[in-house]
Formats: structure tokens, sequence, C-alpha cells
């Protein structure tokens, strides 16, 4: 659904946060700065948004800066998406114990998420969150506490009106708008929000804020501004499938070149939002009586994540990385029917050496297929 | 008729294959700062429990004295500083069935190791520090002690993470392979979603090359990593390193990124020396 256009003004965005409660949602996130970065903490009003806060990113490089005005979602992406809170870093999955007559007895460890509201969701954050749930829902063993977790959400995006040097959504088709995914979405303009629903339940809360509708002119400046966006991003994907052109060019001597720069420390996938590779592992207590079974984010460019039979592999960096790649651009759309990217840019802005995604398709594809 | 079970008792049973009652366990220490056998002093409750599933029949800090008793399983912190630890730790290995060092100072030669890179040896430091250095018998090397003896399992870090520690134990005593985590920090770092230093502040972190197992102790606290757990995995030290300079250092302090408590180690050696020649 598409609900009409209606006017938030700015000093109502508490209003927002608190019909969020008053609908049940017991805690709300929202982009906070923090560290240096903007990230996603619980908020306890509108004032702990970043209000007049900007970032500039660059490859291997993120800064925020104190910018002009009212506005709090003048920026780009930080480091998290919604990843962390659907797919979690370190979750005990069971636990298993012995009992009395030494048989072992397993159980459940997980537990119910709590009803969460997210402020701030951006458009790329939302199609990543689309290719997890095809992942960790549709696929023949659909995962339980994946889909608790993302059941608990209600997300609010935000257009993006405020791209970095490393952003390249438009490029994927992922952004700068919410198209969909979103229970409302925002569009920030100096004095207040335009606001859409995207679902029944993102009607029912704004109908709480008894809001009017926004003018033609402020949809209009809305509009304006996200394609504004769009046009700002310097950096682009080809936007037609890769694989072809990537596996013709398995051994192009880029991958050396590219393997002598990365660092193989796995930023780039822990940022990822489309990454979901995890590694499972026991940790039985000192006395032996039980054990905890873990799964925690893994990576492709870790030396176990390719082990197997005494053997890695992908011993070599140029490997993984070609791994990475290889498995996000081509094989990605036979398993889940597009491309793994959604054109954020954190491997870019993350990466410590400044590897990026985009100079690295540009550099292999070259000349034959740019 | 019912199929026996595998008791703990079974396990241990089998992991000692001789008529034992309970698994052996030493406790040694070569030179060191004994930071790292704190990781079974401070582990308190586990320490009582761990005293419990083995005798532990030499540990000098803890208590009991019997450095030559034959054993299963032996921890040894500290690096072979001395002509006297380079017999000792022969005599450590010939007595137990596994030997696992613990710390920087057991898996890289420590702190101490940065003694190594001194060209003239140690005598004319051990003149300049003690009164009467007749007393003091240094190698002019210390060294970690895998360069001396087989070594069955490393467990890096200055200190050792007492978690590391008992996990390997347990596994030991499950009679299976510990399983050590030697990826990059950054991977855990991130798990726990800390902001990256040097990405967001431009510090020269060494996470990227850094043996996790501290549980990203520093970047929890806005500090970059200074690799006190020694190199992980395929680290690309040479890559790093020149991100550092991007970063502004000098050469001479990219150089020290290298050189401090795990320098003996071949990946950090190997840049140390590369960038000590640019200075």
């Amino acid at each position: 659904m598409q609900s009409m256009a209606l006017f938030l003004p700015r000093p109502s965005l508490d209003a927002l946060i608190q019909a969020l409660r008053a609908c049940g949602y017991e805690r709300v996130l929202g982009a906070v700065a923090r560290d240096g970065a903007i990230t996603l903490q619980a908020l306890g009003s509108a004032s702990d948004l970043p209000v007049g806060v900007r970032d500039r990113q660059e490859p291997g490089h993120y800064r925020l800066e104190r910018g002009e005005g009212e506005r709090c979602f003048a920026w780009a992406n930080g480091p998290q998406a919604l990843k962390p809170l659907t797919f979690a870093p370190r979750e005990t999955l069971w636990r298993c114990e012995r009992d009395a007559e030494g048989r072992l007895v397993f159980q459940d460890a997980g537990e119910r998420s709590v009803p969460t509201a997210v402020i701030g969701v951006r458009a790329c954050d939302l199609a990543a969150l689309k290719i997890q749930e095809r992942h960790f829902l549709k696929a023949p063993y659909p995962d339980p506490r994946y889909a608790d977790r993302r059941e608990s959400l209600f997300l609010v995006a935000v257009h993006c009106s405020h791209p970095a040097s490393t952003c390249f959504c438009a490029s994927t088709g992922d952004g700068p708008r919410a198209e969909s995914g979103f229970d409302l979405a925002l569009s920030e303009l100096d004095d207040g929000f335009v606001v859409t629903a995207g679902t029944e339940r993102g009607a029912a809360v704004v109908e709480r804020l008894e809001l009017d509708r926004a003018s033609p002119e402020q949809k209009a400046e809305a509009d304006a501004e996200i394609d504004a966006a769009a046009q700002r991003q310097v950096r682009a994907l080809p936007s037609r499938n890769l694989r072809e052109g990537l596996y013709a060019r398995l051994e192009h001597p880029h991958w050396d070149q590219v393997g002598r720069r990365c660092l193989s420390c796995g930023n780039c996938t822990a940022v990822c939002p489309t990454c979901f590779c995890h590694a499972e592992q026991d940790e039985p207590v000192l006395d032996g009586s039980h054990t905890d079974h873990l799964r925690q984010w893994d990576s492709c460019f870790t030396a176990v994540h390719s082990y197997m039979g005494h053997f890695l592999v992908r011993e070599e960096t140029r490997l993984r990385y070609r791994q990475w790649l290889t498995h996000k651009l081509a094989s990605w759309h036979d398993q889940y029917g597009r491309s793994g990217c959604v054109g954020c840019g954190r491997c870019i802005a993350w990466c410590p050496v400044g590897i990026d995604i985009t100079a690295e398709v540009a550099a292999l594809l070259e000349p034959a297929d740019a | 008729m019912a199929t026996p079970r595998l008791t703990v008792t079974d396990a241990l049973d089998r992991l000692n294959e001789r008529p034992q009652a309970r698994p052996r366990i030493a406790v040694h220490k070569f030179s060191s700062c004994d930071g790292c056998q704190l990781a079974f002093i401070n582990a308190g409750e586990a320490l009582l429990q761990l005293a419990e599933l083995v005798d532990i029949v030499h540990f000098a800090e803890a208590g009991p004295m019997d450095p030559e008793a034959a054993v299963d399983l032996a921890f040894v912190e500290g690096s072979i500083s001395t002509p006297e630890e380079a017999e000792r730790i022969q005599t450590v290995r010939a007595n137990t069935r596994f030997l696992v060092s613990i710390g920087a100072c057991a898996t890289s030669g420590g702190l101490q190791a940065l003694r190594n890179f001194n060209a003239d040896g140690a005598a004319g430091w051990t003149e300049a520090v003690y009164a009467q250095p007749e007393f003091i018998h240094s190698l002019d090397t210390a060294t970690p002690v895998a360069e001396h003896v087989k070594v069955d399992l490393e467990l890096w870090g200055c200190p050792v993470n007492a978690r590391q520690v008992f996990q390997a134990l347990r596994q030991l005593l499950f009679g299976v392979a510990p399983v050590v985590d030697r990826d990059k920090l950054c991977v855990e770092c991130k798990r726990q979603q800390h902001v990256c230093v040097l990405v967001a502040k431009g510090e020269p972190c060494m996470g990227p090359v850094t043996h996790t197992g501290c549980g990203a102790l520093c970047p929890a606290f806005g500090r970059d990593c200074y690799a006190c757990f020694g190199p992980a995995e395929n680290p690309n030290t040479a890559a790093l390193a020149r991100r550092f300079e991007g970063l502004g250092l000098l050469p001479e302090a990219v150089a020290r990124r290298f050189h401090l408590i795990n320098s003996h180690a071949p990946a950090f050696r190997t840049e140390w020396l590369d960038w000590q020649e640019r200075t």
C-alpha cells in the first residue's frame, strides 16, 4: 500500500516516537552520533538524533562534521545496516546438558525479541533486508531466530537526500528513494517531514498524530531532493548481471593486484548489509557438564571459512577477494535472482585500506566489457 | 542390553591411556612477568573446578612445586632467555605429553625479545643496568619456546585470555584438538559493533593484522589495537604499513607499530626491518 502524503512538522518528531511506543514498540532505535559515526542506538527523544551532523566518506575514511540547520537525517549510512538487528553478530542457538544418567539433553536457547521500531532506515538497507529475508526465510529451512527478530521490527525509512561519495545505490537500482519494505517513509525538509505509510500498521501509527496533508510544494520539494541525491552519486557499478564478465576473468592478473592491497580482515563483509556467512562453535563449561552452541558472523576472508578436509581452499588473499566479489556480483544471481550488492558503499568507506569495489570491477572488466 | 554411555570419567581415562585416575598438569614459568599464570589464578572458582578435574602437580606461583614431575599437560609461560632456561625447557618437554605455550613471551619471545635486535648482544645493557653484572647469566636473545622444543599448541596474548586457556583445557580433557581462532581482530571488533578507530579517527590500529582473542578490548574504549596478541593468520603487514604512512605516520613511527610486544614474530619482524631501513 502507499498512503496519501502527510506532513509532520519538525517539533512533532517526538510525537512520532511517542506514538510508536504507544503502539507497543518498546524499543525505539534511531541514528545517534556516537564514537565518531552514525550508529543505531535507543532513542530517548528526538533530541538524541544527530541534529546538524554531516558525514564525509571516502575510501577507508569516515568523519562526522558539524553542519548547519536543524536537519537530523542529513547523512549517508554509518557502518551498521539493519543486519545486526536481524542476523545477530553472536548468539547462542542451543544448549546441551548431561542429565543424571549421562544422557544429553538439548534446549532451545532462543529468547523472544522485543517489538522494536527503527527510525532512519535507508533504501539500500531495505533492499538488503529483502535479500537477507530471501536467504534466511525463503529457504527450505527458514531460520526461526531471524524470523522472530524480523517480525519484531517496525521500519521507518527516511529517503536519502545526502549520499556520500562512496554511495552508488542509484546504479544498482536500490535507492535513494525507499520504494517498499517500510512501514512508514519520511522525506526530510527543513521544517518537517513528508510522511507516507507503507503498511496498515504504519498507517495506524500516523493516524494517532492527526497530521495535515502534505502540500503539493512540499511533495515536489521532497521528490526533487531524492532526485538530486541520485544525480549527485559519483560512483557506479554496471547495472547488468556481471556473472559472465567476471567468470571469464577468474585468472585475471588484477586479482593478484588487489590481493596485495587487501588485508583479508573481513571488515567489508561485516559492514555489508547482505553478507550472511556465519560459523558455529561450542563453548563447553570447564567441568564438561553442559555446552553452549554459538553462531557468530564469519567472513569469506578468514582462513577457516575455506577449511575442509585438512586444507585451506583459499589460502591466498587474492582467492578470498575473488570469492567475495564473484559471489556478491556473479553467483548471487543464480542463488537469489539478483546481485548481492545494494550500492550502500560501506565496503568502500570501512575498508581500512580503502579498496573500492566499483574501481576493482571496472579494472577487472576493462577494456573489453567496461 | 543398554549401550554403555560415555561419561566424563571415561573420556579422561581414555586421554590418559595410563593407569592414572586423573590427568596431571604442570604450569611452568620462564622469563616473563607472571601475568599469564594469573590467567589461572584470577579464574577463581574455575581454578578450584580444575583442581577437581586434574592433579596440578607443579605451579610455583600457586603453591605446588615439582618441576621435574612427569605430566600429561604442561603449560609454559615465558621466553627462553638464559642458558639455564634453554636446558630446563628440554626437561619440561621430555616430561610431558602435551606442551602448550601461553602468552606473548612463550609464543613470540615477548617484550624482552626487543634485545634480539641489538647486534652487539645483551652484555652492554647488562652492565649498564646491574650493579654486579657478573651475577647475570642471560642469552643474547629471548626466543619463543617453539624455537627450542616441539610445541603442541600456542595460545598468544599479552597476557593470554583466561577464557581461551580454559576452553583449550576443556577441549584437551575431552581428548580433542583445541581450535584456536587465528582470525584478524577486526572480525571480532565488528561483531561487537565497535566503530572502526582506523577509518573513523585515523588511528594506526593494528587490528587488521592482529590475532583475535582479547575480545577487542582496546577498540571498545576507542583506542587503536597495539597487537599484543601477535600476528593473525595471513597478515598483510605491508599493506597496513603503507596505510599508516598514508595516515601521516613517519617511517620510524610505522616501524614502531610492529616493534613492541611481539617484535620477534616473523611477520612483524620483517615489517619492522623494512620500515627501519627507510628511516
